[in-house]
């Protein structure tokens, strides 16, 4: 990569995406999609589903690996996903950022704290006891310090995604992925997952939100892009693209979240 | 007909020997041996490399088409007129432990199916590598699932071990045939014996039991 490419994260920008492509088969799901994500900024991708929000997420966190494009984190790491990437690539890629999942994906076979302290531990080789002190911490936090020795089966949903969102916090990660975190749960108990995740974007976590939640969209997001058919519809600040788009389809999407009948 | 009880009380004592001589120790090792190669073949059978998958495939196909009691005596009578001779103890371990193999490599690998995508990601996503993600996330799980088909294989196997009698193996079932053709109560004998095999059965049902259990606590009831 030349290091005058104008989306080379510089200035502040974490994370610069450009030209990303995914197909399935035939299904093209993404065509040329740039991003670029600044230290501290939370981006929304909202869009209906088939749009390609939830697979621009997944491939920033190797989930998915794309046909095409080039993937560039602060501080040299670039990944161009047109060449073979090889496992050391993905895995760097993938250390940057933590994935919150839609239905949580818990580890059911271990306990909260064990669920939390599991990559730390395991993979980053942490000392358990401090591993054990962070993730208590992180709990308590998140209001689940007495539910450490739970199994994920004993939790609520609201509370299995907030030990998701801790396990991906004791991670440390640069960047912290939310793939419609809230759609899986009982409506009473999104308020409590989306409270937790604007606590986190106020102390100036670094995210990428894929939402139906156009009310948290609108009051947490710096970014909103509306994607639709693996392209980038509109993008810009949300007081523009969730009450005034430039674009018809924004206004169509926009219009039918908010007026379901 | 009146029942000999003094000879199967005399005789308890040979054919409880042979069980425990024979019978069980030669179960454990072909179950333990088994149950590695199963896990080795299951993981070749999943593998996207295609000769892996193949020779898996190929393997299981042979194990579950042909009769134990042929694999038995191709391991013990035939491969000595290739110069491979194998005294009769090995012959049934290995004989078994390749049955095993076979058929619990599907068990195995149906269980690491049915554990759902999800897991695997989750491990990547906290940056675990795809071994570590099998190891600690998958295989766990995998395991609870495949307890109830992995025991009706262990206690196929406790019974399938009579026929290591026709390779010279001392265990239960031989010692109650020699005790039978001497005192030609054949009725007696063979009931005993499939008494004895029952009683083991009933203990490793209640292993079972014991063990879906234990690793039943982290799943809603």
């Amino acid at each position: 990569m030349s290091p005058t490419e104008s989306a080379r994260p510089d200035d502040g920008a974490l994370l610069a995406v450009r030209g990303l492509r995914k197909a399935f088969g035939q299904q093209e799901v993404l065509k040329s999609i740039d991003l670029t994500v600044r230290r501290g900024e939370v981006v929304t991708l909202i869009g209906p589903s088939g749009s390609g929000k939830t697979t621009v997420l997944r491939s920033l966190n190797g989930l998915e690996i794309p046909d095409a494009g080039v993937v560039e984190f602060a501080g040299g790491l670039s990944v161009d996903f047109s060449a073979p990437v090889s496992k050391k690539q993905l895995a760097a890629v993938r250390d940057r950022s933590a994935m919150v999942f839609q239905h949580y994906n818990l580890f059911p076979h271990k306990t909260t704290l064990e669920n939390v302290i599991e990559g730390p531990v395991q993979v980053q080789k942490k000392p358990k006891a401090q591993a054990v002190q962070e993730a208590r911490e992180l709990l308590a936090r998140v209001g689940l310090a007495d539910k450490e020795n739970s199994y994920p089966f004993e939790l609520s949903g609201g509370q299995q995604q907030r030990v998701g969102i801790v396990r991906a916090l004791a991670l440390r990660p640069q960047l912290l992925l939310f793939d419609e975190p809230t759609s899986a749960l009982d409506p009473e108990l999104v308020g409590d997952v989306l409270t937790v995740i604007k606590e986190l974007a106020d102390e100036g976590w670094t995210m990428v939100v894929v939402t139906h939640e156009l009310a948290f969209a609108r009051e947490v997001a710096d970014e909103v892009i509306f994607m639709e058919g693996g392209v980038v519809v509109e993008r810009g600040h949300p007081d523009t693209v969730l009450r005034d788009p430039r674009e018809e389809r924004t206004r169509q999407f926009v219009n039918r979240l908010l007026n379901p009948f | 007909m009146t029942v000999n009880w003094e000879l199967v009380w005399s005789s308890l004592g040979p054919i409880l020997m042979g069980a425990v001589t024979g019978t069980i120790p030669v179960a454990l090792a072909s179950f333990g041996l088994g149950l590695v190669l199963a896990l080795l073949v299951a993981l070749m059978r999943l593998s996207r490399n295609v000769v892996l998958s193949s020779i898996a495939r190929v393997y299981i196909s042979v194990i579950r088409g042909t009769p134990l009691l042929v694999q038995l005596f191709v391991i013990f009578y035939g491969l000595p007129s290739v110069g491979i001779t194998i005294s009769p103890w090995p012959s049934a371990i290995i004989a078994f432990s390749l049955n095993v193999g076979g058929y619990a490599a599907e068990v195995i690998r149906a269980a690491i199916l049915s554990v759902p995508k999800g897991q695997w990601e989750a491990g990547h996503t906290i940056g675990m590598s795809r071994r570590q993600a099998l190891v600690r996330i998958i295989l766990p799980q995998a395991a609870r699932v495949s307890v109830p088909p992995l025991s009706n294989t262990f206690i196929s196997l406790i019974k399938d071990t009579s026929l290591a009698s026709l390779i010279l193996v001392t265990e239960l079932f031989r010692q109650a045939q020699q005790v039978a053709a001497f005192s030609q109560e054949f009725m007696l004998l063979y009931l005993e014996a499939a008494v004895i095999y029952w009683v083991i059965c009933l203990v490793l049902a209640g292993g079972q039991s014991a063990l879906e259990k234990r690793l039943d606590r982290y799943v809603a009831h």
